[in-house]
């Protein structure tokens, strides 16, 4: 029967049932698209999402609330003159002022009844700077703005807790209160009072770990590219190498940090929480991207240029340093930034090498106890406080600024110096 | 004199070698002038080099080797007095002690906390300023050794770039092999910790029991709490099935749209957007997770009438991971759907069949495998993920099913594990390394299966 049911007639494709078959087809084809659409703009939504809310409350983290507070110098420190606290007994002078009593002093006197702690725990520290910048404030009555205790700070940008509220609608009601950049955040280190951090320690130990690991991995991963690309014969030698790269450029970056703790802290006694241990764990997470990367930059580069420069006299030595590697140059670099900029973010392996510890201030050599600007992020991420909240998130942007920057800077390179050939 | 300074130093008298090699053979080169070509045999910085290479190297060398050993050679030295005969016998408080006076006399301490180290800071500090001086000049020595034996090396017909090239030749092999050493050095350090944790704690219990609750002293023979299968099952739930649920869908359409629909400008603008979400630092991702996902789902799980929704539920991690692998996911199905071949899909269209038709009955099953590449090592990135369940999964160890409840994962673990000041051959340190060694292993796997695949379905069509 098979072979006699072969219809004779065409399709009828203006029928009624083709036409519905068509016009459902034709809507699957839609619905698909849509779909399609619909992944790309979810993915471009989340992000967007992410980075407002980022953004949102860490602008905030960038100011700070500052209360006027009133100093009777000439009565306060009975007499002091704007040349003792200079030249240099200035620090003994200072000292001797206890500054700390006079800020208490001060605010009690001016705002007496609205409980302790309006200012932050750094007030002092602040008022002493202000006299080591200006000593002639010391002669006269002076109106200081000193930034705000944390509570109050989150009160006045938005919903505290209610002490707090109505602590900061008495003060707004004496218009002592005002919203000022937050140069300490920029310029100073991790502190128990959300009010007086600063990320710029954390990203000192940061700077110091790239470093570090640029100076190490840069040099290796160029070498094993030029190596792999350029002399390796195929032999079993060769081929543990590349077994061994490709692994680790996916091992998890945590195992790095295991490692780290295993031989550079135990075996070897490198001090802890340094930027030496970190710059040394990363390096060897970023090797394994930067030969990749540089064994597609060298693979790049046509086989004419070696023939020519092997045809005038060079030696395959000359020909790959003074040929290969220039040429390969832009496409290495651009997958060095890449690798540093996952470097600059990562965060586990630092944390198993101990770079978790609360650092007061700047790391100044690279075995000093130093943190770095993701290991900040999440340890404020994990403070109760209401005021590391921003503050967190400011720190996020300023990471985010320097690795889209470095990513931007990297596809830059990429389009300016690459060659088609 | 410290190690940096030591090393400026023979770096600076390294350049001083190469400045004078250089001008000997320049010399040569002058004086050769007029005279019958090619009596140099290489260009003065050749020579430069040897000299150079020949002072440097053997200097650096011993200054590695010696930093290895004179710790050792300290420590021997201050046992050896008198002064030192009433230490402990315990060897644990004895290391405590010489530990804390070389801090002393190394001045990264300042107080004594330990009783008798006090006594040793001087001797230490003698010994430590003896080796080092030794070590000083043992290193200057051979480095004015090796140079001058270089410098009288250098004649017109001496072949120095050949020399050189062999040593270049030997620092690229030296570079290649830093990756293997990488790879043992992980291998070695996890099995070595393992192994010590292993005869704690039956390998039995932590890979078969159920019940993750470790305790920080172990009795062997009894049940310690370090059973890891809710772990596993944590890493596998979050890592492997929340955030694939998320990640293979978004990636491969996403993938499809770009590569298939959109116009190049969209193309030119959406590829590198996506590649940023794969750029965030994952702090960032576990902070957005904590922060603003998790309360956002629990919160939607109460208005839904499920009351008990953890805050950090797994649902918030697994989905946030999920975005974090889209590009991942993307990037290796948009390679797998360009490597079909073009006559395939001109086929299909012409056969009349429309674009979603060609892409799902001809395009996706030719790039099946590729895809699949993809997929696991995505879960592979996923499984190893840090920071993203660190922030936003829990800690406590529950064997369930429920997304909206906390679950935790290996690498959670690993990081509490090695939280707080412990001494690190406690068990908690070491079972550290037992996860971390699950984790490679599965990882190394993954990795192995993906690139085989992806490696073969290549190969089919080229």
């Amino acid at each position: 029967m098979s072979n006699a049911a072969i219809d004779p007639t065409p399709t009828d494709w203006n029928g009624a049932v083709m036409q519905k078959r068509i016009a459902g087809r034709y809507a699957a084809e839609r619905r698909f698209k849509v779909m399609g659409f619909l992944s790309v703009a979810l993915s471009t939504l989340f992000l967007a999402f992410l980075l407002f809310t980022m953004l949102g409350q860490g602008l905030r983290g960038f100011q700070r609330t500052e209360i006027a507070v009133e100093f009777d110098f000439p009565a306060l420190t009975s007499g002091t003159t704007a040349a003792s606290i200079t030249g240099p007994n200035a620090d003994a002078a200072l000292n001797s002022m206890d500054i700390p009593g006079l800020v208490e002093l001060a605010v009690s006197q001016q705002y007496d009844g609205l409980g302790e702690g309006l200012l932050t725990s750094s007030a002092a520290a602040n008022v002493r700077q202000m006299l080591i910048e200006n000593p002639d404030l010391v002669t006269a009555k002076q109106n200081l703005w000193l930034p705000a205790d944390s509570r109050l700070d989150v009160a006045f940008k938005r919903a505290g807790e209610p002490a707090a509220e109505k602590t900061v609608a008495a003060l707004s009601q004496k218009d002592v209160l005002r919203t000022a950049f937050n140069w300490t955040f920029l310029t100073g280190a991790d502190a128990t009072d959300p009010s007086s951090v600063g990320i710029w320690a954390a990203f000192k130990g940061s700077l110091m770990t790239m470093a570090i690991t640029l100076l190490l991995a840069f040099p290796v991963g160029v070498l094993s590219a030029l190596y792999l690309e350029e002399y390796a014969t195929k032999n079993r030698l060769t081929d543990i190498i590349e077994v061994s790269i490709n692994n680790l450029a996916a091992v998890p970056s945590i195992i790095f940090g295991l490692l780290g703790l295993a031989v550079f802290l135990t075996m070897f006694g490198m001090p802890r929480s340094s930027a030496l241990v970190g710059g040394l764990t990363l390096a060897l997470m970023t090797m394994p991207v930067i030969v990749i990367a540089g064994r597609n930059a060298v693979k790049s580069v046509p086989p004419s240029i070696r023939e020519a420069a092997l045809g005038i006299g060079a030696s395959p030595v000359q020909v790959v340093f003074h040929h290969v590697l220039p040429l390969a140059l832009p496409g290495i670099l651009t997958g060095t930034i890449i690798g540093m900029a996952r470097a600059l973010g990562e965060t586990a392996p630092l944390l198993m090498i101990g770079m978790r510890a609360f650092i007061p201030s700047a790391p100044e050599g690279f075995s000093d106890a130093a943190t770095a600007l993701p290991v900040q992020i999440y340890l404020w991420s994990d403070e109760v406080n209401q005021g590391f909240v921003e503050k967190t998130s400011a720190a996020i942007i300023v990471l985010l600024i320097f690795l889209l920057g470095m990513n931007a800077l990297a596809i830059y390179l990429r389009n300016r110096f690459e060659t088609r050939w | 004199m410290t190690g940096t300074a030591l090393l400026f130093l023979v770096l600076g008298l390294g350049l001083i070698g190469w400045i004078s090699g250089r001008a000997r053979a320049a010399a040569f080169v002058r004086s050769a002038k007029g005279g019958p070509r090619g009596t140099v045999n290489s260009l003065p910085y050749y020579h430069g080099w040897f000299v150079a290479i020949c002072a440097i190297a053997p200097a650096l060398a011993f200054m590695f080797v010696w930093q290895s050993i004179s710790p050792s050679l300290v420590t021997n030295m201050v046992l050896s007095a008198p002064a030192a005969g009433d230490l402990p016998q315990d060897s644990f408080a004895r290391a405590a002690i010489l530990s804390e006076a070389r801090a002393i006399a190394q001045g990264f301490q300042t107080t004594a906390f330990q009783e008798g180290s006090e006594k040793l800071v001087s001797l230490y500090k003698n010994a430590l300023s003896y080796y080092k001086w030794t070590g000083v000049a043992a290193t200057l020595s051979l480095l004015f050794a090796g140079g001058a034996f270089a410098f009288t090396r250098i004649k017109p017909e001496f072949r120095a770039r050949s020399k050189v090239e062999r040593v270049v030749m030997f620092g690229l092999l030296v570079a290649s092999l830093i990756a293997i050493l990488t790879t043992l050095g992980i291998f070695a350090s996890l099995i070595f910790e393992s192994w010590r944790f292993f005869s704690m704690v039956s390998p039995f219990e932590f890979l078969f029991g159920t019940d993750w609750n470790p305790k920080s002293t172990v009795t062997p023979g009894s049940y310690n709490g370090y059973g890891a299968i809710p772990l596993f099952w944590g890493t596998i739930f979050i890592g492997a099935i929340i955030a694939m649920i998320v990640a293979i869908p978004l990636g491969l359409m996403s993938a499809i749209f770009l590569t298939q629909y959109a116009s190049s400008t969209v193309r030119k603008w959406m590829k590198p957007i996506l590649e940023i979400l794969a750029g965030v630092p994952t702090v960032v991702y576990g902070y957005f997770a904590a922060l603003t996902v998790a309360p956002a789902i629990r919160d939607f799980a109460v208005m839904l009438g499920i009351s008990n929704a953890a805050s950090d539920n797994a649902l918030a991690a697994g989905i946030v991971m999920g975005v974090m692998i889209i590009p991942l996911v993307s990037s290796m199905s948009d390679d797998s759907i360009a490597a079909v071949p073009n006559a395939m899909r001109d086929g299909s269209l012409a056969m009349g069949a429309t674009k979603s038709e060609t892409i799902k009955q001809v395009l996706l099953p030719a790039a099946l495998p590729g895809v699949v590449g993809g997929v696991l090592l995505a879960v592979s990135r996923a499984i190893g993920e840090t920071m993203i369940v660190v922030m936003a999964a829990g800690y406590t160890a529950n064997l369930t099913a429920n997304p909206l409840d906390t679950i935790t994962t290996v690498t959670v673990q690993i990081v509490a594990l090695l939280t707080g000041d412990q001494d690190f051959g406690s068990p908690h340190t070491l079972a550290a390394f037992a996860l971390g060694l699950a984790l490679f292993v599965t990882t190394f796997f993954l990795n192995y299966v993906a690139l085989r695949v992806v490696k073969k379905y290549r190969e089919a069509y080229e």
